[in-house]
């Protein structure tokens, strides 16, 4: 009953407050004034099921039951616990993926390879931005400078020098750990708020540069005929240098998802965790926080500086509108959705929100509003991600035997 | 007696405030040494300056090393102090909480191993055989406070004495010659405030550790310590064995406050 009462409540309160701009029109030829109850009454009574669906959930949230009676985590928990418990059925469906990742190009359109290229550069920044955000817990949100700085390396070095793709790629990741570290030694006694407003400003900082430096970048105009890659001199239509670009960007990720899955479970893994988790108590232990966020840092921009490379190769033209703060918060969001520190849980979310607009093209004019609510209701009742609480296995001497890892 | 650590008219102030005035202490080696006062009198400020949390106003802060060498800590960031040999838990317990128990003891081995960046992406033999040494040594760590039945818990679904057990695990990992304990028993039963008594001496009686530590427990303080500092308002105002420290009209006064008898 206190619940209708809530839910009326919040139904009248939206009435009157979409009042002036829905229910009243008008007539302008007549200069009379129209009221539309019809649409009033027809939102309030939307509101009013919306809002009783709203408390449904927080009650069983506070129950402690989970929201939807699916298996942990909208059936993905699920599915990963079978995966992980069973080694057999996992290379099954490892073996599946890695099948259908190197036939997409083939079965697929040029169109679909496209947007898979660009769904694959995402998963490596995401992946990149986990190790600063997700293991080491510093607030970054200006993550896609280091991208820009990657893009920019390429365009410019090849328009100046005439270097080429492959040149280019170790100078890009290479710049921007260098820029990394240039944003880590200012930033190293600031956390949480600040971090993350100093950070947006460093973003801000390295767009306006490349839009305002046009004697060098071209300003707004960008960069544009950059080569795409090479392959020993062999001559390539589009359609085949995009498929070539797509095999080059899955290697790239699959090295990324190795490199950072074997760093996560590493001494400087486990020290970025504790970082995240203790600073204070991380000094305490004898960690070397100055040297662990840097190389979060460091660690962290390389990757966005190549996907920085392979993103200016595939577009063949750049320019800083690619490189704005919409772009960081899309990455964070990967981030936050797939679960702080989880790899599959990021590579998963990257996928879902790139591929998911490229395929609801209809829905194209509410993405925004879609993307901001899915967001909210994460928080809301996953704060921790899709996926969470990963847990590394050990091998302990006494307790599994000398010898032999699991 | 060699001391390990030495604390030379150590003063810290806060603004206007004097935390700490003019505080010397010696701990010797394999010496339990209690650091006892009132609310607010200072001890965990002392802490904090003897493990480079604050950098003293005055006064010098000395380790001892195992060749005798004399290490002056001032202006040394924590780190380095805990390299140095000396390891402490918190009066709030400061774990990593969403780590497990295992690996919140490697946490501590991280300053005794060397494993880098490009160790970790390689996994050659000798990253792989330091890791798996630091697994061992973290677990027969969890075994000595009697945690290995948890030790792929997350350390916040530990109860509370447990998570104040790993805090002495995670110290003892880091491989120190002096380890600061603060409040150790809080919130303690006295089954579990016994049990630790016996590991403290365990740990001394064994490894040879020197021991200071911060306790209100008098129960436990008088078992324990070959001699107690009483502090407050920031200054030392007795010194001695327990007995002494028990008869002393000074410590009294500042513990129960000037009565008309």
């Amino acid at each position: 009953m206190q619940r209708m009462l809530r839910a009326a409540f919040a139904a009248l309160w939206f009435m009157i407050l979409t009042l002036p701009v829905l229910g009243i029109s008008l007539n302008t030829v007549e200069h009379s004034v129209v009221w539309r109850w019809d649409r009033i009454l027809g939102l309030g009574a939307g509101i009013f099921a919306l809002a009783m669906l709203w408390d449904w959930c927080f009650a069983r949230k506070a129950a402690g039951r989970p929201v939807l009676p699916l298996p942990g985590g909208f059936g993905l928990g699920f599915a990963l616990e079978a995966l992980r418990s069973r080694p057999g059925l996992r290379r099954c469906a490892l073996a599946v993926l890695a099948v259908v990742m190197l036939l997409m190009p083939v079965a697929g359109s040029f169109y679909q390879t496209n947007i898979m290229i660009s769904a694959l550069l995402y998963v490596m920044l995401a992946l990149g931005l986990n190790i600063v955000v997700g293991l080491a817990g510093q607030l970054v949100l200006g993550y896609v400078a280091f991208y820009a700085i990657g893009a920019y390396a390429y365009g410019l070095l090849n328009q100046f020098l005439g270097w080429g793709f492959w040149a280019c790629l170790p100078v890009g990741g290479l710049l921007a750990v260098l820029f990394g570290f240039g944003l880590g030694f200012p930033v190293l006694r600031l956390r949480g708020d600040y971090l993350a407003i100093v950070t947006l400003g460093f973003g801000e900082i390295v767009r306006l540069t490349l839009q305002n430096w046009t004697s060098v970048t071209g300003g707004p105009r960008g960069i544009s005929d950059i080569p795409r890659p090479g392959l020993f001199g062999v001559s390539m239509d589009i359609a085949a240098s995009t498929t070539y670009i797509y095999y080059l960007v899955l290697v790239a990720v699959v090295i990324t998802i190795v490199v950072i899955s074997r760093l996560k479970n590493s001494r400087v893994g486990l020290a970025l965790q504790a970082l995240r988790e203790d600073e204070i108590a991380c000094e305490a232990m004898g960690v070397d926080i100055t040297r662990v966020k840097l190389s979060a840092f460091a660690l962290g921009s390389c990757w966005a500086g190549f996907a920085g490379v392979i993103f200016a190769a595939k577009t063949t033209y750049i320019n800083p509108s690619s490189f704005t703060f919409m772009e960081s918060a899309m990455i964070l969001s990967m981030v936050v959705l797939g679960g702080m520190g989880s790899i599959v849980g990021v590579v998963i979310a990257a996928f879902i929100l790139i591929l998911a607009p490229e395929y609801l093209r209809a829905f194209s004019d509410y993405r925004m509003l879609l993307f901001g609510a899915i967001m909210v209701v994460m928080m809301l009742f996953r704060p921790q991600g899709l996926i969470s609480g990963e847990r590394r296995r050990y091998h302990i001497s006494a307790l599994h035997g000398q010898g032999g890892r699991p | 007696m060699n001391p390990v650590l030495e604390v030379v008219d150590l003063s810290q102030n806060f603004g206007g405030l004097r935390a700490l005035n003019e505080l010397s202490l010696s701990v010797g080696k394999g010496e339990i040494v209690a650091l006892i006062g009132p609310n607010g009198a200072g001890k965990t400020t002392f802490f904090n300056c003897v493990t480079g949390i604050y950098t003293p106003t005055e006064g010098q802060v000395f380790l001892h090393g195992a060749k005798g060498e004399k290490l002056l800590l001032n202006g040394r960031k924590p780190h380095v102090i805990t390299s140095l040999g000396m390891a402490r838990t918190f009066q709030n317990i400061r774990l990593f909480n969403e780590m497990t128990v295992l690996e919140n003891v490697m946490i501590g081995r991280n300053c005794r191993t060397r494993a880098g960046i490009l160790g970790a992406i390689l996994r050659d033999a000798k990253t792989r055989a330091e890791e798996q040494e630091s697994i061992d040594v973290s677990y027969s760590l969890l075994e000595l406070v009697k945690l290995q039945d948890f030790w792929n818990e997350t350390a916040n679904n530990l109860p509370y004495g447990a998570q104040r057990r790993l805090e002495i695990a995670r110290a003892l990992a880091t491989e120190p010659r002096m380890l600061l304990l603060d409040e150790p028993a809080a919130g303690m039963n006295p089954q579990e405030t016994n049990e630790l008594k016996d590991l403290v001496f365990y740990i001394r009686d064994n490894s040879q550790i020197s021991i200071l530590l911060i306790e209100h427990d008098m129960g436990m303080v008088m078992a324990l310590s070959d001699r107690i500092y009483v502090m407050e308002y920031g200054s030392c105002i007795a010194t001695g064995t327990p007995a002494e420290i028990r008869s002393n009209p000074r410590v009294i006064k500042a513990y129960l406050g000037e009565g008309d008898a």
